[in-house]
């Protein structure tokens, strides 16, 4: 980060949008500590899920299987498919930043659907490098802070359903999925998925019809 | 260790290699057309997933409760293009209001 970007108006757009989509995605932070003590996760493994897995659907993916009796197994399966789109997110960040050892490390842990987007958004490589950083360090502080602090007031609750925590999760997953549905097939793929994981419930061990569905991606993106 | 460190750990583990190895392999290797297209489904597929069972599960059985009210307006609000923090905390006051008042 360059000491003459305080005075370049279009370093300053870019710190703009990064900061803010980073305090407005941080604030969510707080949904996702509520859900993990809601599903039986202590404060510190709320906490430490944001500090390293730092993912927001495979964090959300991870509290809600747990907490509906799923395996272990079928938790981290779901996550690791969930995060998947990281691995393509550092492969188109990864010519721009060109960073190696320390840095690739650090770079890799904040390359998430945010720094990506706000970098993709920008003119040129600079530009791209500033908003990823900024977005990616932001989103980090923001996300753990809140992470943080939704696990503390959700630990003072009793009953999870007297304060609608109960809804706030699948509210959270509507809110990470919207966005993803833009066609047709989608839409469809959508619908499937909710169709076979809610058949599913009552035969199969929780966390199951989870990731049974990705069958459905596979057939429904196998052929053009 | 229990099942929810083990869960923990073992997630946080995979999602760093995910991001790790996007930054590491050449880009021949991830980028197939047919992959590609299987990989934006996934999220869809498993997210739809999570929202079905999280609203209507209760251990192995489906039950309509106050979640779905509060995902129904949840619906709404992205419909009306409310920003997360919004629709989650309109979700959860809705389900609160019919759990604590019916």
């Amino acid at each position: 980060m360059s000491v003459t970007g305080r005075f370049n108006p279009r370093t300053n757009q870019v710190d703009r949008t990064g900061i803010s989509v980073a305090f407005t995605v941080g604030l969510y932070g707080a949904a996702f500590g509520a859900a993990g003590v809601t599903a039986g996760f202590s404060i510190l493994q709320s906490c430490l899920l944001s500090i390293l897995l730092f993912s927001g659907a495979s964090q959300f993916a991870v509290v809600g299987i747990m907490g509906a009796g799923g395996s272990a197994i079928s938790a981290i399966a779901t996550a690791t498919l969930l995060g998947f789109r990281n691995a393509l997110y550092g492969l188109q960040m990864a010519p721009i930043l060109k960073v190696t050892g320390l840095n690739r490390v650090l770079a890799a842990q904040i390359t998430i659907d945010e720094s990506t987007a706000v970098a993709t958004l920008q003119d040129n490589d600079a530009e791209r490098k500033r908003g990823f950083y900024v977005t990616g360090i932001g989103v980090y502080i923001f996300w753990n802070l809140f992470t943080f602090l939704g696990a503390l007031g959700a630990s003072a609750i009793g009953d999870p359903a007297v304060w609608g925590l109960d809804a706030a999760v699948p509210a959270a997953f509507c809110g990470l999925v919207w966005p993803r549905l833009k066609n047709k097939l989608q839409f469809v793929v959508c619908a499937s998925a909710i169709a076979l994981a809610l058949m599913l419930t009552p035969l199969t061990p929780a966390g199951v019809p989870i990731i049974t569905t990705v069958l459905l991606a596979v057939i429904f993106g196998w052929k053009k | 260790m229990t099942p929810i460190w083990i869960a923990v750990i073992g997630a946080s583990v995979t999602a760093f290699l995910n991001k790790y190895i996007g930054h590491s392999v050449p880009e021949r290797w991830l980028n197939k057309p047919r992959f590609m297209r299987i990989n934006t489904l996934v999220p869809i597929v498993l997210l739809s997933a999570l929202v079905a069972v999280q609203t209507f599960g209760n251990k192995k059985e489906l039950v309509i409760d106050q979640r779905l009210a509060g995902v129904a307006v949840a619906l709404v609000l992205l419909k009306f293009k409310a920003s997360f923090p919004i629709v989650v905390v309109g979700a959860a006051i809705t389900s609160a209001a019919i759990y604590n008042w019916f």
